[in-house]
C-alpha cells in the first residue's frame, strides 16, 4: 500500500474541559474517497476544525506527506495543499464565477508585483479549472445565475485552484437533489483518479457505498475504528456509529389509513385553489387530525413554496384557505400561529435558531411570542418547559443556559421542534426535519412524529428523502415544477412515488 | 489558594460583559483623583450635595437617557442617528409652549401641557424613523439621516431661526434643579433606567428584541412581531432624546435649533459601544450604556482639569476612546499577548 498523504495521530481536543476528540487517528490515501462517518456530535466537526487550522488541538499530531504540519488558520491549511467545502456553499452570490474561485488570489500584472487583476487570465484559468471537474459554464456571469450544485463544484474549483493534496467536503450533498449528487459524484471520481485523497463526511448511508473507499468511524469523541467500505456492511456502519443495534427501529409497519372516510369530515386545514404567481402553481390541500401527510418533490418542486404560503410567510394571490371550515388569510407568520399552525423551515440556521440566544430561550421563543411581551414566563417556568423537551426529546446539552449555536445540528433540529411543540400547535410543519442530521436523530424524530399525530396532531412531513415519506405519511401529496401532480395513498411503494415525481431514485 | 481564588474572581469578573467598562471608568476616576485631589470629595451645603462626582452624574444625564434609547435600536440592528436633531426639536417645542415673556413665572401654556408636548412631538419623530424602517424597509442609518439632516431645520422653524432663551422659572427644575438633595436630572435617568429595565426584564420584551437582533427572520418565522417592536424601539429612542431635550434646553435655560444636542447621536452610540453592546445587535446591557455615558463625562471632565488646550481636547478624546475601545476587543488583547510570548516560543524552537 502506498504511504498515506495526510496521517492524523493521537488527536486530542477539549472545548472548556469536555473532550470532542479523543486519541482520534485517521489516515488518508492519495487516489482514494474516505467517508468520516459519526452521529452528530461525535466530532466530525471539530476533526475537521482541526484539520484546518480553525481551532488548535491540545495534543497529538498531523503530518502531511511524513512531514508535521500545525495549520494555524483555514487560509494556511488550504497553503499546506489542504482545501475544504462547506455544507452550505460559502461563496459570495453578487460576484462571477471566476471572481468567486480566485478572490483573494487574483492572477496580476503589471510594475510592483502585479497592481492590477489580469482578467484574461483569471478567466481562463477558472475554466481551466471547472474543465478539471467536467463543468463547461459562462465563469463571467454572477454565481447566482446557476443552480446550487453548479456553485456546490465552484467552491470545489476554488478549493482545488491551489494545488492541492487533500480535499474534504463536509456534507456537500445535504442541499443537492439525487442528480445533482450523481454530478457532484462523477467529479468526485474524476479527482480521485487524480490522486486526490478525499475526505467526505455524509449523513446518507447511500452515498457512503456509492462514492468512498474506505469509512471511520467516530463515537463520543473517540475513533471506533476504520474499514475498508467493501467489508462493512450498513447494518454493522450503523451499528458502529451507534453503538448498539438499530435492527428493531429500522422495521415499521405502515401507518394505518383511512383515505376515504377522510374526505367526510371537516379538515383542519382546507387549501382550494390556492397559489401564488412564479411559485405554485394553484393547488387544493386537505389535512385532518391526527393525520401525516407527505409531501415528495424534488428540490424546486414548490414544497417550501407551498409551506410558505399556509404559514403566512408567502401571501397567496389566490385561491382560500380554511381553518376549520372558517376562511382564514394571513399576513404574518403570528397570525398562522394563532391558528394553531406551527412551521419548522427547511434552513435551520438562516430561518430557525437564535443562535446566541441559550437552547432553554430558543425553546421559550415560540410560545413567549404567542402569549405576548406583557404576560412573560420566568425563568423557572421556562426551566421546566425546556427541561421538559429537553428529556422527551432526547436533546443533548451541558446545560439549559448553552447557546443554541453550539449545539450540533440534529440536537438544534430537536430545540427547533421543541419550540413549536411548546406552543401545543394543531398542526405542524416540518420542511426537511432530517436533513443533514444522523440516523439516530432522524429514527427518533420520525418516532415523534407518529406519537404526535396519535395524540391528534396534525403534521405535513415534507422531504426529499422519499424513503422517509413513505414510511410515516398517510397519504402523499407530490409535487413536480411548482404544481401538485397527484396524490398517492399509504403503502405506496417508493418506486411509484419516485415515478411520479419524474425522477428514478438512486 | 487564597490567590487563585482571587485570581478566578478577578478573571469571572473580566469576562462579565461589564467587567472593562466599570474598569475603564474606575481607571478614569482614579486619574481625576489623581490630578485633582478635591475631585472625590463630596459635601452637604445649602440643602444640596455637591461634588465633582455629582457634576460629572448630572452632565451625562442627558446622554445617559439618549444612550439607553439607543441602546433598544442597537438591539435590534439598527441604529438612531437623528436623536440629536430630535434633542432640538424637543427644546424648540417646549421654548414655544413657554412663550417668550420675560418674567419669571409667565407661560403660554401650563408646564405640563409644555412637558407633554415637547415628548409628544419627539415620541412623533421617532414613530416617523421607525415607519421609515419597519415599514418602508429603509436601511436604518438611511431613514434616520432624514430626519437628521431635517430635524435641525424643522426646529428652527419652530424657533424662527433664532436662539429662544427662556425665562419661566419652574421649567429651570429637570435640568437645573434638585430633588432630595441631588440634582433632578440624575433623578430623571434613574427613572427613565428602571422603567425601561422593568420593561425588559419583566416582559418578555428582551427576549424579543435579542432575537430580532440576532437573526430577524427567525424571529418572524416564531412569530416574533418584528415589525411592531422594530416600530417601538425607534419611538422609544425619540422619546428618550424628547427627555434629553428638555434637560438640555431647561439646564442652559434656551433652545438653539443649531447647536442643542449637536453630535450628540455619535456619542450615544459610542456610550452605548464603551457599555458592551456590539453594533451588530443582538445581546445588550442597559447598565452598560450608562457606564458608557459616564465614562465619556468623566473623559471631558479629566481633559478639561489636566488644562488641555481647547483646541486639541477632540484628539485627546478619541486617543482615549482608540485605547479603551482596543483594550475592550478581545482579538487585540490575545494578539497583544501572543506578540508578548513569541520570543519564549522562538527560544523552543530553537532548543528543538
Amino acid at each position: 500500500m502506498t504511504s498515506p498523504v495526510l496521517e492524523l495521530r493521537g488527536i486530542d481536543k477539549r472545548f472548556a474541559g469536555v473532550h470532542a476528540l479523543q486519541d482520534v487517528n485517521l489516515a488518508l490515501y492519495p487516489g482514494e474517497v474516505h467517508a468520516l462517518m459519526g452521529q452528530n456530535g461525535a466530532g466530525k466537526s471539530t476533526l475537521i476544525k482541526v484539520l484546518t487550522g480553525v481551532v488548535s488541538l491540545d495534543a497529538g499530531e498531523i503530518l502531511l506527506e511524513g512531514r508535521a504540519i500545525h495549520p494555524d488558520s483555514p487560509l494556511d491549511a488550504q497553503k499546506l495543499g489542504i482545501s475544504t467545502v462547506y455544507q452550505e456553499v460559502n461563496l459570495c452570490p453578487n460576484l462571477s464565477v471566476a471572481e468567486n474561485i480566485f478572490a483573494g488570489y487574483f492572477p496580476r500584472r503589471g510594475a510592483l508585483h502585479g497592481y492590477r487583476i489580469d482578467w484574461d487570465k483569471t478567466h481562463g484559468q477558472a475554466r481551466e479549472l471547472l474543465a478539471r471537474i467536467g463543468l463547461d459554464i459562462d465563469v463571467t456571469r454572477v454565481l447566482t445565475s446557476y443552480s446550487v450544485a453548479v456553485q456546490q463544484m465552484v467552491a470545489i474549483a476554488r478549493a482545488l485552484k491551489l494545488s492541492s493534496k487533500v480535499l474534504i467536503l463536509d456534507e456537500p450533498t445535504s442541499s443537492l437533489d439525487d442528480d445533482e449528487v450523481r454530478r457532484l459524484f462523477d467529479v468526485l471520481r474524476r479527482l480521485r483518479e487524480q490522486g486526490l485523497a478525499i475526505l467526505f463526511v455524509t449523513h446518507f448511508l447511500n452515498q457512503v457505498y456509492a462514492i468512498s473507499d474506505r469509512i471511520t468511524v467516530l463515537r463520543n469523541s473517540r475513533r471506533v475504528g476504520e474499514w475498508p467500505t467493501s467489508e462493512l456492511g450498513a447494518q454493522a456502519l450503523i451499528a458502529a456509529m451507534l453503538g448498539r443495534e438499530l435492527a428493531a427501529a429500522q422495521a415499521r409497519q405502515s401507518p394505518p389509513d383511512d383515505i376515504e372516510t377522510a374526505t367526510q369530515e371537516t379538515a383542519l386545514l382546507d387549501a382550494t385553489r390556492l397559489g401564488q404567481k412564479g411559485q405554485l402553481q394553484p393547488l387544493d390541500l386537505r389535512v385532518r387530525a391526527g393525520e401525516v401527510v407527505g409531501v415528495a418533490g424534488l428540490l424546486g418542486s414548490g414544497r417550501t413554496e407551498l409551506a410558505k404560503l399556509l404559514f403566512g410567510l408567502e401571501k397567496p394571490d389566490e385561491g382560500e384557505l380554511r381553518i376549520d371550515g372558517m376562511p382564514v388569510s394571513f399576513t404574518t407568520p403570528a397570525q398562522a400561529i394563532r391558528h394553531g399552525i406551527a412551521f419548522c423551515p427547511e434552513e435551520r440556521k438562516a430561518d430557525g435558531i437564535v443562535a446566541e440566544l441559550s437552547l432553554r430561550e430558543n425553546i421559550a421563543l415560540a410560545l413567549q411570542a404567542r402569549m405576548g411581551a406583557r404576560r412573560c414566563l420566568t425563568r423557572a417556568e421556562q426551566n421546566a418547559l425546556a427541561e421538559r423537551f429537553v428529556r422527551a426529546l432526547g436533546i443533548k446539552a451541558a446545560t439549559l443556559d448553552m447557546p443554541i449555536g453550539l449545539l450540533s445540528g440534529g440536537n438544534q433540529q430537536k430545540a427547533l421542534i421543541a419550540r413549536w411543540l411548546a406552543t401545543e400547535p394543531r398542526l405542524l410543519i416540518l420542511d426537511e426535519p432530517t436533513r443533514g442530521i444522523d440516523v439516530a436523530a432522524k429514527q427518533e424524530i420520525m418516532d415523534e412524529i407518529l406519537r404526535l399525530a396519535s395524540t391528534g396532531m396534525a403534521v405535513l412531513f415534507i422531504s426529499s428523502e422519499i424513503s422517509e415519506v413513505v414510511r410515516i405519511a398517510n397519504r402523499i401529496v407530490v409535487l413536480r415544477d411548482r404544481r401538485k401532480v397527484g396524490e398517492l395513498p399509504a403503502g405506496t411503494s417508493e418506486d411509484t412515488v419516485c415515478e411520479m415525481i419524474g425522477a428514478e431514485h438512486g | 489558594m487564597d490567590d487563585t481564588a482571587r485570581r478566578m474572581t478577578l478573571r469571572s469578573m473580566m469576562e462579565h460583559r461589564l467587567g472593562w467598562p466599570i474598569v475603564t471608568l474606575v481607571l478614569l476616576l482614579a486619574l481625576n483623583a489623581a490630578f485633582n485631589p478635591g475631585f472625590l470629595h463630596v459635601e452637604w451645603r445649602n440643602g444640596h450635595v455637591y461634588g465633582s462626582l455629582v457634576d460629572i452624574l448630572n452632565r451625562a444625564a442627558p446622554l445617559a437617557v439618549v444612550a439607553l434609547g439607543m441602546t433598544i435600536v442597537i438591539a435590534t440592528r439598527g441604529i438612531d442617528i437623528s436623536v440629536g436633531a430630535v434633542v432640538a426639536i424637543a427644546g424648540a417645542v417646549a421654548a414655544w409652549a413657554i412663550g417668550g415673556s420675560i418674567a419669571g413665572n409667565v407661560t403660554r401654556f401650563p408646564l405640563p401641557v409644555v412637558i407633554v408636548a415637547a415628548l409628544g412631538v419627539a415620541l412623533l419623530c421617532g414613530l416617523w424613523n421607525g415607519l421609515l424602517v419597519a415599514r418602508a424597509g429603509m436601511q436604518p442609518i438611511i431613514a434616520t439621516l432624514i430626519l437628521m439632516v431635517a430635524g435641525r431645520g424643522i426646529a428652527q422653524l419652530i424657533t424662527n431661526g433664532q436662539i429662544i432663551t427662556i425665562y419661566y422659572t419652574p421649567y429651570f427644575f429637570f435640568g437645573g434643579g434638585y430633588l432630595l438633595g441631588l440634582p433632578t436630572s440624575i433623578w430623571i435617568v434613574a427613572l427613565v433606567f428602571v422603567l425601561l429595565y422593568l420593561a425588559i426584564t419583566r416582559t418578555a420584551l428582551g427576549l424579543f428584541l435579542q432575537a430580532i437582533g440576532i437573526n430577524p427572520t427567525a424571529a418572524r418565522v416564531a412569530g416574533v412581531q418584528a415589525k411592531r417592536l422594530t416600530l417601538g424601539a425607534y419611538a422609544f429612542s425619540g422619546l428618550c432624546a424628547g427627555v434629553a431635550g428638555i434637560l438640555i434646553s431647561s439646564n442652559v435655560k434656551s433652545a438653539d435649533g443649531n447647536n442643542a444636542g449637536l453630535l450628540l447621536e455619535l456619542d450615544a452610540i459610542l456610550a452605548v459601544t464603551l457599555g458592551g453592546t456590539a453594533l451588530t445587535g443582538g445581546r445588550f446591557t442597559l447598565a452598560g450604556s450608562v457606564i458608557g455615558a459616564l465614562i465619556i463625562q468623566t473623559l471631558t471632565y479629566l481633559i478639561y482639569s489636566l488644562g488641555v488646550p481647547p483646541e486639541v481636547n477632540l484628539v485627546v478624546k478619541a486617543i482615549v476612546v482608540f485605547a479603551v475601545m482596543m483594550l475592550q476587543s478581545g482579538e487585540f488583547r490575545a494578539t497583544v499577548v501572543k506578540f508578548a510570548r513569541r520570543p519564549a516560543i522562538g527560544r523552543s524552537e530553537v532548543r528543538r
